[in-house]
């Protein structure tokens, strides 16, 4: 039980923490249509963590719930990956980090379609046909901006480099895993790995950009220990419900 | 250096499978695909839509409003193409 | 094809109008005409692009999952509507960009009331409550407007719009069956929003400047203060029964008039906020040129894309 609990609450972490990241753009966008774009995104991504809060709630008996999990827990409990709480940066960093993310994503809900646990298969089929749109939008935008100006490349360059650190911990296991994974329930990531990097070499080669040589990485976001920037996110997302504790909105 | 605008797409939607595509408002993309796509988040958000067509709006051609009368007022006088211009004896069913 | 004099297109023009037919781009119309409409239509784009930025102060900080996403889309809405009004602009040869431009160098107006800031959440209620109240008055009204383009974007603006206010007056009645904390705070942003949401409905009739000719052409199909009497006489009912106060110690039914009598509007506020002096003029426009200014590499190189790409097509 206990680890199908912390399973759920990292994908639905993941979900909100970048949601919340990509609804600080909303009505600063490069173009309107885009900030349309951007939002839409950020509402799928809020309503898979809400699925998925609200199953963790059940799951967890503790009589607890999905705004319980969102709202109030305390910032080392929070497991989302270190890449979607990375600041917004420019327009190339928030492409750079969504792509990467969904280029992850559709790949794990994909395997997450056959999970043995009826609940997570069928938030995976429903969140599978957001995040593709999510993928194609992000690959776009990425080769528009690889292959548009030399700005544009050298900018989206940069966001790719630094983020690059980020993004082995997509793939990060740990006995949580292993647990829900004898169970039939979760997803092996490391199978995943060899057609993620495939999948990103494709969109890469056409947005004439390439990954950084520098193989340094971060991780510690899963067992929740995270950069500065998750303090921050969570002092302005759980604001309202710690200024003013059990209350209805 | 003034930046070149985005063009304008005329936007048209299919509501349901097995009507046609009609036109709903227009909006700005830099190619085709960006059209689509923002088509698809601006009008189809509620969803209205099974699929779209964009076309760039410098690619529409129209008639001018000025030729309205000889074009399309000939065609009033000729009720004869309305089937309720003949006579039907009573009784015929059908028809 | 034969001469037409100025004055026979002018008659036909009238006539049309007279009739309620809709006038379309590509048919003549007068010059002041097209001018108006461009400065009404594009003022009210701007208003739903500006529009975002006051709720969009809350979106990180809503206070529970539903209210996040039901903020999200609203805001979201907004930016559509913005679009849906540039394009009906865009119909009768005024481009976006310029009328962006207008916006950020100040020469351009939107609604006064954006020009207040959101200070607590119960902002949000009155913000969708009152503000898209009154704003919807204004809209429905529209959706009669002579300009075919504008009325069919009004048409999709009212019926996309009409969960705004609900989820407004939803979250005000939320606060008010809530602790003392809450009613407090939703009294205090209906004190704060009241004079203001009134004002959107521009000067009073015998100040308004381009009111006549507008109602002539029915580019306005009513007035100022008859909107602004209808608003009133449709919220007040509804604050009472959720046990709001309405911040005007002259408001009284009147029998006669079928309406509510109210007290003074500080028209001096209205001009000082609606010329560039209000709490949150220089951050809003500053908000919206960083936007445009930040987009603008991603503009060009989208746009370089799109010309490399039909370039290897033609090769």
């Amino acid at each position: 039980m206990n680890s199908i609990y912390k399973y759920i609450l990292r994908i639905a972490d993941d979900s909100l923490i970048l949601g919340q990241r990509l609804s600080e753009l909303c009505g600063h966008g490069p173009a309107i249509e885009e900030d349309i774009a951007l939002t839409n995104i950020a509402l799928d991504l809020i309503g898979q963590a809400t699925s998925l809060y609200e199953y963790a709630a059940i799951v967890g008996g503790e009589g607890k719930t999905a705004d319980d999990l969102a709202f109030l827990r305390f910032e080392r409990e929070y497991t989302n990956v270190l890449l979607v709480e990375q600041p917004n940066g420019d327009f190339g960093m928030t492409i750079a980090r969504q792509w990467f993310f969904d280029s992850f994503r559709v790949l794990f809900y994909e395997a997450l379609l056959t999970s043995t646990d009826q609940q997570l298969a069928a938030i995976a089929a429903k969140s599978l046909k957001e995040t593709k749109y999510h993928w194609k939008h992000s690959s776009e935008w990425l080769i528009r901006l690889g292959d548009g100006t030399d700005e544009s490349h050298a900018r989206v360059q940069k966001s790719l480099n630094y983020l690059h650190r980020y993004t082995e911990e997509l793939f990060f296991m740990d006995e949580v895993d292993a647990d829900v994974i004898a169970q039939g329930i979760g997803v092996d990531l490391l199978a995943l790995k060899p057609i993620y990097d495939q999948k990103i070499e494709e969109v890469l080669l056409q947005a004439t950009l390439e990954l950084p040589t520098n193989n340094w990485k971060q991780v510690g976001g899963r067992v929740g220990k995270h950069s500065e920037h998750l303090g921050h996110i969570l002092s302005e997302l759980q604001y309202m419900q710690r200024a003013y504790p059990n209350m209805e909105w | 250096m003034s930046t070149k605008v985005w063009p304008l797409w005329e936007v048209f939607i299919r509501s349901k499978q097995g009507l046609s595509h009609k036109h709903v408002g227009s909006l700005h993309a830099p190619d085709a695909e960006m059209a689509v796509s923002n088509a698809r988040d601006l009008y189809t958000r509620r969803s209205e839509g099974v699929s779209i067509w964009v076309v760039e709006s410098s690619q529409v051609f129209a008639n001018d409003p000025a030729d309205s009368d000889p074009l399309f007022e000939p065609s009033q006088t000729k009720i004869y193409r309305h089937p309720t211009f003949y006579e039907v004896p009573e009784g015929i069913e059908h028809m | 094809m034969k001469e037409i004099n100025m004055s026979e297109l002018e008659q036909q023009f009238q006539a049309k109008i007279a009739k309620d037919i809709k006038i379309e781009p590509k048919d003549w119309m007068p010059e002041a005409y097209r001018k108006t409409l461009i400065r009404q239509i594009s003022q009210h784009a701007h208003s739903e692009i500006i529009g975002m930025l006051p709720e969009g102060n809350w979106i990180t900080r809503a206070p529970n999952l539903r209210r996040k996403a039901v903020l999200l889309a609203k805001v979201q809405d907004e930016a559509g509507h913005g679009q849906y009004l540039y394009s009906a602009m865009e119909t009768l040869g005024e481009s976006r960009d310029k009328s962006m431009a207008d916006l950020i160098s100040g020469k351009a107006k939107y609604s006064s009331i954006f020009n207040y800031p959101t200070l607590s959440w119960a902002d949000i209620g009155a913000v969708g409550w009152l503000v898209d109240g009154a704003a919807i008055m204004n809209q429905v009204a529209l959706c009669r407007t002579s300009y075919g383009p504008y009325a069919r974007a009004m048409v999709r603006i009212c019926k996309e719009e009409s969960f705004h206010q609900r989820q407004g007056f939803e979250i005000m009645c939320t606060l008010m069956k809530g602790s003392k904390v809450q009613r407090e705070m939703a009294q205090d942003a209906v004190n704060r929003f009241w004079w203001p949401a009134l004002m959107m409905f521009g000067p009073s009739d015998a100040d308004s400047t381009h009111s006549q000719q507008s109602l002539d052409w029915k580019v306005k199909r009513h007035t100022n203060d008859e909107l602004r009497q209808s608003f009133i006489n449709a919220t007040v009912p509804q604050a009472e029964l959720i046990g709001l106060t309405i911040p005007d110690k002259d408001l009284k039914w009147n029998e006669a008039k079928g309406g509510y009598d109210f007290g003074p509007i500080d028209w001096e506020e209205f001009r000082q906020v609606i010329s560039g002096n209000g709490p949150c003029n220089a951050e809003r426009i500053s908000a919206r040129k960083n936007a445009e200014d930040n987009g603008q590499w991603v503009r060009e190189a989208a746009n370089a894309f799109a010309e490399k790409r039909s370039a290897k097509k033609a090769s």
